[in-house]
């Protein structure tokens, strides 16, 4: 592809220069990483409240996860989502009616490229580009370091208004490490290496790891592989994809449009479970050592399926590797061929200071709403949210609350000041009204509802029309 | 730039069903990529072939990319004796997503308090509100008035029948007029009842310019509703004197739609 990398393009008319390097000027201008869907509706939003945007881009096209041609993309050929489509689109572009409840993902590929024609959002991507360098000039201002994907060409710097980072957090395998692991003869791959079921096919296969992705890639073992165990360390509420008929997010939100307490709701979903599911542990599973909604949701309906007709042996956690075996803690071995460890991935900022983000001693930011700093108001991070439904309506209303936030501060400096003192009381706060599990997975999880009602706080704070109302009242 | 409403628990817990559409396009010769796509919504009881007699052409002999949408329940659409507003808007908010860039949404009668609903949820381009029906017991006063026998059923939930001189200036041709009023039906009891209430429309995503046009001699929409809804978005109505309510059926149908592609032309984009 010949599109011209960012760093040729612009009229560097005005130098400034940091640490002897030129730096090239884009004052009014803010910068977006990454050109996935939470970038994608940054850029959108941002220009809808007039903002010049440059977006950099580190593949060749947009779509970000669903772009299943990337390298780094975790979809595997059969992902279907597992949040509905009302939940899953843009609120103010939606899916086709056309389109089945749960998309397929290259559905959803089409989906986000067909938004970025739509609202013209391309001439604003420079694709591959990578952002390596993310440093806070004097003022409030940003000095973003890009250099071309392919390692070539020299490193460039621009000088921007704000940034906006929205890099994903599912391209980082979480690897985890066992003894003996060297010495296993049979392959191990991490999840996001897993395309297609013909990996498998006729080989014994264990899946760690009950999150969707491990409860999906066990699914397809089941089908393809000789023998499938599924190891998990703890037990999970496994909710289908319809429950009385509908899809299962949309029957959970009747119950919270009803504002029924969160007990009461966990009550009667563990219930309604009980008896369209049935006993868990009839099918060998362990009883969840939470209630519903303690962790992150995992929607298929195929697994108990499958454990009903014996094609998937659900296993404890892995002990340790031997030479031809995976120990496991009830002192089991199964002798796999192939390991898959779905155990996630890991959030990634390596183009900055972790400081900036107010990392913790586990290295995880600690932001207002997961997406502002408490000491850059000019940063801010879009899509590190990990819903219990979509995400697509949660980050577009954060890219325009971001965009807000960025015209309030050019506009009304006292306001803006109102804001951020109140907002930064609420800096590291969990949205999630349920006791999330303590895992390495959940320190982002968020309740949208709660998510939701707190980005319609915050956007009704920064609009102007309240700002009138509130002065007159005065 | 007000505040918007987040919270779509309903859209969510229970989206409005599918219906068959029926879309009319007419496709400019040479495609003008300066001009945006633009969507036209007829009014209650109007198809799109309300559109496609003299407005769809005429857009795309000047370069629009033009399309009419029957809301469910109209023109070709599938039936729908018991759709809502909501379920019209979202008819329109569905065809302008599948247009390949943003589009510019152009209602007409009670179709302009359906894009006036879809702007709340699509930030289009632009909007054009043509002899807008925005509801409220003033608007059924003055049918009855005008037409109460056309009128009085629709009121407890039956069929509004809107007579041909409500909708035509005295220029139009009679046969026209009568082969037009005869090919106007009606939209679902539950839907004219909404218009009564009259529930505001929510203030229009991503802030597009949006004009308000209609005619003084309107039998349908008085003067005061004109500048009522041309005051709600900021401006005052766009006048066609000696025009029935149908512009874009009228006999002078050229003048109101040549002055909406003159705007789109210039404030518009
Ligand atoms: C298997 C699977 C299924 C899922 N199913 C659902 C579902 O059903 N519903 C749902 O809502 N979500 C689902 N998700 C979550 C999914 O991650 C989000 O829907 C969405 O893709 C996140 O978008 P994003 O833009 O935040 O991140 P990404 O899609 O990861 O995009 C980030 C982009 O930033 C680019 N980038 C990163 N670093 C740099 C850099 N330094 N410089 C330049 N560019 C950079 C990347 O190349 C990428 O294009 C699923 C995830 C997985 C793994
Ligand atoms: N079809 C779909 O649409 C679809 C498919 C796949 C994924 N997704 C989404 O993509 C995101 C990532 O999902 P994911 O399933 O890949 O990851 P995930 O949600 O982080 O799940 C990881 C799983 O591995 C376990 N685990 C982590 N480290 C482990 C270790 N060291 N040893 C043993 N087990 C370990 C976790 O257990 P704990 O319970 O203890 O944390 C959890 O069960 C989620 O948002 C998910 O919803 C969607």
């Amino acid at each position: 592809m010949s599109t011209p990398t960012g760093n040729e393009r612009f009229d560097p008319s005005t130098t400034l220069w940091r640490d002897g390097r030129p730096v090239y000027d884009r004052r009014d201008t803010v910068c977006v990483v990454g050109a996935g869907a939470s970038g994608l509706a940054a850029v959108k939003n941002l220009r809808e409240h007039g903002f010049g945007v440059d977006c950099y881009e580190r593949e060749t096209s947009v779509g970000g996860a669903w772009n299943w041609r990337h390298d780094r993309s975790p979809v595997y050929a059969s992902t279907h989502l597992i949040s509905s489509k009302p939940f899953t689109q843009f609120p103010d572009f939606p899916m086709p009616d056309t389109w089945p409840d749960y998309p397929h993902h290259s559905q959803l590929l089409s989906y986000l490229e067909r938004y970025a024609a739509h609202f013209d959002l391309l001439p604003h991507v420079w694709f591959g580009t990578e952002v390596v360098k993310i440093e806070p000039a004097d003022d409030t201002s940003w000095d973003v370091t890009t250099r071309s994907s392919g390692g070539y060409g020299s490193e460039r710097t621009h000088r921007y208004l704000a940034v906006v980072i929205a890099n994903g957090h599912n391209w980082q395998p979480k690897v985890p490490t066992f003894e003996g692991l060297d010495e296993f003869r049979g392959q191990t791959m991490h999840a996001s290496s897993y395309k297609d079921p013909k990996e498998l096919r006729g080989r014994r296969v264990l899946v760690v790891g009950g999150g969707n992705t491990g409860c999906d890639i066990a699914v397809e073992a089941a089908t393809a592989a000789t023998q499938t165990w599924h190891s998990t360390r703890r037990g999970y509420w496994y909710l289908p994809k319809y429950l009385l008929g509908r899809p299962t997010d949309q029957v959970n939100d009747r119950m919270q449009a009803a504002r029924l307490p969160l007990g009461m709701r966990q009550w009667l979903a563990a219930r309604t479970l009980r008896l369209t599911v049935g006993d868990q542990s009839r099918f060998g599973l362990p009883k969840p050592d939470h209630k519903v909604f303690e962790t992150h949701p995992i929607a298929n309906s195929q697994l108990i399926y499958h454990l009903g007709h014996g094609t998937i042996t659900p296993v404890p956690d892995v002990r340790r590797f031997h030479r031809s075996s995976v120990e496991l803690t009830d002192g089991r071995h199964v002798e796999a061929d192939v390991v898959v460890f779905a155990t996630g991935y890991l959030p990634r900022f390596e183009f900055l200071a972790p400081e900036i983000l107010g990392a913790d001693e586990h290295g995880r930011p600690t932001l207002y709403l997961h997406a502002f700093p408490r000491e850059h108001p000019t940063l801010a991070v879009a899509g590190l949210l990990q819903p219990d439904s979509g995400l697509f309506p949660l980050v577009h209303w954060q890219t325009v609350l971001i965009a807000r936030w960025l015209r309030l501060r050019d506009r009304d400096l006292q306001r803006a000041a109102a804001f951020w003192s109140r907002a930064s009381a609420d800096v590291g706060k969990r949205w999630n009204r349920a006791r999330v599990k303590d895992s390495t997975r959940h320190w982002f999880e968020v309740n949208h509802v709660d998510y939701l009602r707190e980005l319609q706080r915050a956007l009704d704070e920064l609009s102007p029309a309240t700002a009138t109302t509130a002065r007159s009242a005065r | 730039m007000t505040s918007v409403r987040i919270m779509r628990t309903r859209d969510w817990a229970d989206p409005v069903p599918p219906a068959r559409r029926e879309l009319l396009t007419a496709t400019p010769e040479i495609a003008d990529e300066g001009k945006p796509p633009v969507l036209f919504v007829p009014g209650f009881g109007h198809g799109a072939w309300a559109y496609a007699e003299h407005w769809l052409e005429h857009a795309a002999a000047r370069g629009f990319a033009a399309h009419a949408v029957s809301p469910r329940g109209h023109g070709a659409s599938a039936p729908a004796p018991k759709a809502t507003l909501r379920a019209y808007a979202h008819d329109v908010v569905q065809e302008a997503a599948r247009l390949p860039r943003q589009a510019v949404l152009v209602g007409h009668g009670a179709g302009a308090l359906v894009v006036a609903h879809a702007l709340a949820r699509y930030p289009a381009k632009a909007g054009v509100l043509a002899a807008p029906v925005f509801g409220g017991w003033g608007t059924l006063g003055l049918a009855l008035r005008r037409n109460l026998f056309g009128t009085l059923p629709a009121a407890f939930g039956g069929r509004l029948r809107l007579g041909r001189r409500q909708l035509f200036g005295r220029e139009l041709p009679d046969a026209q007029a009568r082969g037009y009023a005869k090919r106007v039906g009606h939209a679902s009891a539950k839907a004219q009842w909404e218009l009564l209430r009259a529930r505001p429309p929510e203030h229009p995503v991503g802030d597009p310019p949006v004009l308000v046009v209609g005619t003084p001699d309107d039998r349908v929409v008085p003067r005061t509703a004109l500048d009522k809804v041309a005051r709600r978005y900021g401006g005052a109505p766009l006048l066609f004197p000696g025009m029935g309510h149908d512009l874009m059926l009228d006999a002078r149908w050229q003048e109101p739609i040549d002055a909406i592609l003159d705007w789109l032309e210039k404030d518009g984009n």
